[in-house]
């Protein structure tokens, strides 16, 4: 080490402690250059974090809270000229009495509520009799249903006088909100200039007023009446779909980790296999669905925008994610603990279901959680099975034809009220990272709740 | 150069100890009993014995062509430097390698003269009679009762459950931890002191009754006082058991043991009397390796 041999220890020790204390602020510059570098790329990300966040919350909350209009509905019994609600006889049998009963609902349905709607308008704004058009268009079409269904839940209402209060059109909405230029003409305005100045009168003396938006949640999509369109259907669409999941890509991905993992011998064929199941969690999940397109719904003929195709479809996707991280779980837990099993005579089996299992499970819970929500947010897969069609119902089975959530986002963003469902989609965004995250945090929980320390 | 001879030193003074006793070997199947308390009868009847047995990692042969017996409630301990085979050499006996991938194990090994590797033979009964102490202390994550009325309850030995609780008592006090535990018996076995924990698995192991324990360096892991602990204790268990130990502790090898045997890159270099192999060992490399020359 020492370049002069001659001189004596203590000189050559100084020497080399000058050598490695220059080293020392080389290494330090270059510790320091990470730090900053590391600290750089951390605040970076979360600089556009903050950006996505703000610019969602900023624009979806707002979409929480919804413009409507309290109306004294007098519940005319000249329009609603319909019999009384049928009573159930004695002898009557209960589908014969349910058929009579829909029939009696159908019959409410043909009442022209439209008409009950703008004499309680005609209350507030006095010169809305003399413009049905306009007074037409101040509620959104879909409200009429409420007001049937009021009637159907108690047929006393006729002849009564209701306060009700019922969401505007989504235009009178965006108006208010101020998501709309004010200044443009009225050739470029959605809202003829009467209704206009209707609804800034009736937001002034309180009439209407923005109220949290239960329709967000209530109702299934609609295209006629904007301002009632919901999440419900794509919310339960996707809650489907996620039960499928659950009962499909869990046991099976469990099931053949714990094969691969404990019992499978290790060769060519097994190591392929390994190798196959690490590209499928990389294939893209458009592939995914079409190969659902074309096994699922060409081959075996299941149903078009269907939950359960949708399950299916996100199951396979799921599965190399559920298998990679129960592997990884299984291999964490310590060897010694299923020699601790063999030694005292348990059988291969015994050893991972007594043993292994249980001190994988949080693991596996994990896992699986975190790949169910990662199917919860899929959409290109989605697409190619019909699950992108506009459907305006809430699915009862997972036969039945619906939307998901973040297909739902997908449909909203591409809606030509743009000012409108601007703030509907990113109010679906926050929906569905809300539900993200908490199945996230349970996955959190789970982990800390059942982990086992040895 | 000090510390070997220190080495040799305490080496010396435990063959002392084991000289203070009954006196020297004088048979093959005499069992010293220096510091033991009883004398018990003498048994010269082979509980297990190998024949050529060979061990093979994938291609590289591990072990040559060993053979020897294992006699009845004898205490033999395999000592040796690091990669000479003789923790290979104990999983032999419980077929503990037939869990790890590409190991083959040639030749034959018997357990009351049957073949322990004969394809109807049911490795599962075969760990039941040959149980297995680990390097490492390896309680389950389970209580303390949990832990030791596994095997019982897995092998069906218990029909009661006072019965199993019977058990677990008397394998916990036969493995010295009982009053150290018995009034939390559902805590985890993991929460305990490493002494305790692998005198918990003592206790697991003996609980179903085996007639060998296999010890793969049980004390490795463990500080002198929880050593000496342990040591007494597989001094008492040879009443009941035979026991099978590896050592990195020629001291321990020394004090524990009725016959030593020394095991060198895969070959059994010499089987005798534990007394004699630390006083007069007949060969080169077995003298240098206690003398702390190599190894």
């Amino acid at each position: 080490m020492s370049t002069t041999s001659s001189n004596g220890a203590p000189q050559s020790r100084g020497y080399v402690t000058e050598r490695v204390a220059a080293s020392l602020r080389r290494r330090k510059r270059q510790e320091l250059r990470f730090k900053a570098l590391g600290i750089g790329a951390t605040l970076l990300g979360l600089a556009f974090v903050a950006i996505l966040f703000v610019n969602i919350f900023s624009k979806g909350l707002p979409a929480f809270w919804q413009a409507s209009v309290a109306l004294d509905i007098y519940f005319d019994p000249e329009v609603i000229d319909i019999p009384p609600a049928p009573v159930k006889s004695a002898d009557e049998s209960n589908n014969d009495f349910r058929e009579r009963r829909i029939q009696w609902e159908n019959e409410v349905a043909l009442v022209n509520f439209n008409r009950l709607i703008q004499a309680g308008l005609a209350k507030v704004i006095p010169e809305a009799a003399e413009h049905p058009r306009d007074a037409a268009r101040v509620v959104t079409s879909g409200e009429r249903i409420a007001l049937r269904n009021l009637v159907i839940d108690d047929p006393s209402i006729i002849g009564e006088t209701r306060r009700v209060r019922l969401y505007t059109d989504a235009n009178i909405d965006v108006w208010l909100k101020g998501n709309i230029d004010r200044t443009l003409p009225d050739a470029q305005q959605m809202l003829s200039s009467r209704l206009r100045e209707w609804a800034d009168r009736l937001y002034e003396n309180g009439t209407i007023e923005m109220r949290f938006s239960t329709a967000l949640f209530q109702n299934p999509d609609s295209r006629s009446s904007l301002a009632s369109a919901g999440l419900r259907g794509a919310f339960m669409g996707s809650l489907y779909m996620m039960l499928i999941v659950l009962l499909v890509a869990v046991p099976l991905g469990v099931a053949a980790a714990l094969y691969l993992e404990e019992f499978a011998p290790r060769n060519r064929l097994t190591d392929l296999v390994e190798v196959n199941i690490n590209n499928l969690a990389a294939v893209p999940s458009i592939v995914f669905g079409l190969l659902g397109a074309a096994v699922f719904i060409n081959y075996f003929k299941m149903p078009l925008s269907a939950p359960i195709v949708g399950g299916l479809v996100l199951s396979l996707m799921t599965l190399p994610t559920v298998i990679i991280a129960t592997r990884a779980t299984l291999k964490a837990i310590p060897p010694s603990i299923r020699q601790a099993a063999l030694g005292i005579g348990a059988s291969k089996t015994q050893s991972v279901f007594h043993h292994v299992l249980p001190l994988a499970v949080p693991g596996m819970l994990t896992g699986s959680i975190i790949g169910v929500a990662q199917a919860l947010g899929e959409t290109a897969p989605l697409l190619l099975i019909g699950m992108n069609a506009f459907v305006a119902s809430v699915p009862s089975s997972p036969l039945d034809q619906s939307n998901a959530l973040p297909v739902q986002i997908y449909l909203w963003q591409a809606n030509e009220l743009r000012n409108f469902f601007e703030g509907r989609t990113s109010a679906a965004i926050i929906v569905l990272l809300v539900l993200m995250l908490s199945l996230n945090g349970l996955a959190i929980w789970l982990r800390k709740r059942f982990e086992t320390r040895w | 150069m000090n510390n070997e001879q220190t080495f040799s030193r305490t080496l010396g003074s435990a063959i002392d100890d084991l000289d203070t006793g009954n006196g020297a070997a004088a048979g093959r199947t005499l069992v010293q009993d220096a510091e033991r308390a009883a004398p018990r009868a003498q048994s010269t009847a082979v509980k297990m014995s190998a024949r050529d047995v060979k061990v093979f990692y994938g291609e590289t042969e591990a072990l040559h062509g060993i053979s020897m017996d294992i006699i009845e409630n004898e205490v033999i301990s395999f000592i040796g430097p690091s990669g000479c085979g003789k923790s290979t050499f104990l999983r032999c006996f419980n077929r503990m390698n037939d869990t790890i991938d590409k190991t083959r194990v040639e030749g034959h090994i018997t357990l009351d003269g049957e073949d322990i590797y004969h394809p109807s033979l049911d490795v599962v009964l075969l760990r039941a009679q040959v149980g297995m102490v680990f390097q490492k202390p390896n309680p389950f994550p389970k209580s303390i009762f949990e832990n030791i009325a596994y095997g019982p309850r897995l092998h069906g030995l218990a029909s009661r459950k006072s019965e199993l609780a019977d058990i677990v008592e008397s394998s916990l006090r036969r493995a010295g931890l009982w009053d150290e535990v018995k009034d939390r018996l559902d805590q985890p076995g993991t929460g305990l002191s490493g002494g305790q924990q692998q005198r918990l698995c003592i206790a697991r192991a003996i609980a179903v009754s085996p007639e060998v324990i296999l010890m793969d360096e049980p004390c490795s892991a463990l500080d002198p006082i929880a050593t000496s602990i342990i040591e007494e204790l597989i001094s008492e268990l040879k009443e009941n058991f035979t026991i099978v130990i590896v050592t990195h502790n020629m001291q321990q090898a020394a004090r524990v043991s009725d016959r030593t045997a020394f095991f060198h890159l895969g070959d059994l270099i010499e089987l005798s009397e534990t007394a004699e192999i630390f006083t007069n060992p007949r060969n080169k490399r077995t003298e240098d390796y206690i003398t702390g020359r190599y190894g």
